[in-house]
């Protein structure tokens, strides 16, 4: 499966690409922000979005609206340090399908994966 | 300052540590920070603004910050590879995000992580904000977070 990883952190890219390698997942992209990501997910074609939120250039709720506006399906995972409850309502409402807080344990982000990739499947 | 904006960072300086770094860490009683405060090798700063506006700093001893990065990337560099910066804005942000969460209604935005790498350093807030210093302790070593921040929207009720 193919997974972008779309963070300006280089620390929490490799963190999460660190995890991500454990679980099996072999293919694995990066983006430092929201412009970068909307250019990788037409070279790249992920099946799996990990999206943070604070970035500079373009947020990660931009980005969200903007993939979603061109009518991508594919689904996205928000990683982020917004942890307030109007933030995550306002995450789903722009169209991402799961949120994961940071600091989180590498068995919560397994799980979210886990989780969201079985309800896209059903 | 209200302690309801300081405990918010006790227990947040708390999760990150010990979520991130599987590091117990020690935190000391807050207190106003004074003019001849111990100075910072490395300091990780995060804006806050919106109902709540100000800074918060992140300050380490060089060595505590080196072990501090290694045990969160899972490498050993020094303060001045390129990553070190990175890891220990990461660090910040996660301990503002954190606390910022727990603020009862407050909408409060974070800016992107600064970070300076400097022997003997000092961050000063602004002058009409007091400073609460929050001693944290861990096997790494001592670390701080400086906590200047003002409750912009009862500053705003009140005015």
């Amino acid at each position: 499966m193919k997974v972008l990883l779309v963070d300006d952190s280089k620390t929490m890219r490799n963190i999460q690409r660190g995890i991500l390698t454990q679980l099996g997942y072999e293919q694995i992209e990066e983006a430092v922000d929201g412009e970068d990501a909307l250019v990788k997910v037409k070279a790249f074609g992920p099946e799996l979005i990990l999206l943070d939120w604070n970035m500079p250039n373009m947020d990660g709720i931009t980005f969200i609206r903007e993939y979603r506006g061109s009518g991508a399906k594919i689904p996205v995972i928000m990683v982020t340090t917004e942890a307030e409850k109007s933030r995550v309502v306002e995450a789903i409402k722009a169209g991402v399908n799961n949120y994961v807080v940071k600091p989180f344990t590498p068995n919560v982000l397994g799980e979210r994966i886990q989780e969201t990739l079985s309800r896209m499947a059903a | 300052m209200d302690s309801q904006f300081i405990l918010p960072f006790v227990d947040s300086v708390t999760n990150v540590f010990e979520t991130m770094l599987q590091l117990e860490v020690q935190v000391g009683t807050p207190s106003i920070k004074p003019p001849d405060a111990k100075s910072h090798d490395v300091s990780g700063i995060i804006g806050m603004s919106g109902d709540v506006e100000g800074t918060v700093v992140l300050g380490f001893p060089n060595n505590t910050a080196e072990r501090a990065v290694a045990v969160f990337t899972g490498m050993e560099i020094t303060a001045d590879h390129e990553d070190f910066a990175d890891a220990v804005g990461e660090l910040v942000n996660m301990v503002s995000g954190g606390a910022k969460a727990k603020f009862t209604n407050r909408k409060v935005s974070i800016t992107c992580p600064s970070v300076i790498v400097g022997s003997h350093h000092t961050v000063t807030g602004r002058k009409d904000v007091v400073t609460i210093h929050i001693p944290v302790d861990c096997d790494l070593g001592a670390f701080s977070v400086d906590v200047s921040i003002r409750d912009a929207a009862a500053a705003e009720a009140a005015a």
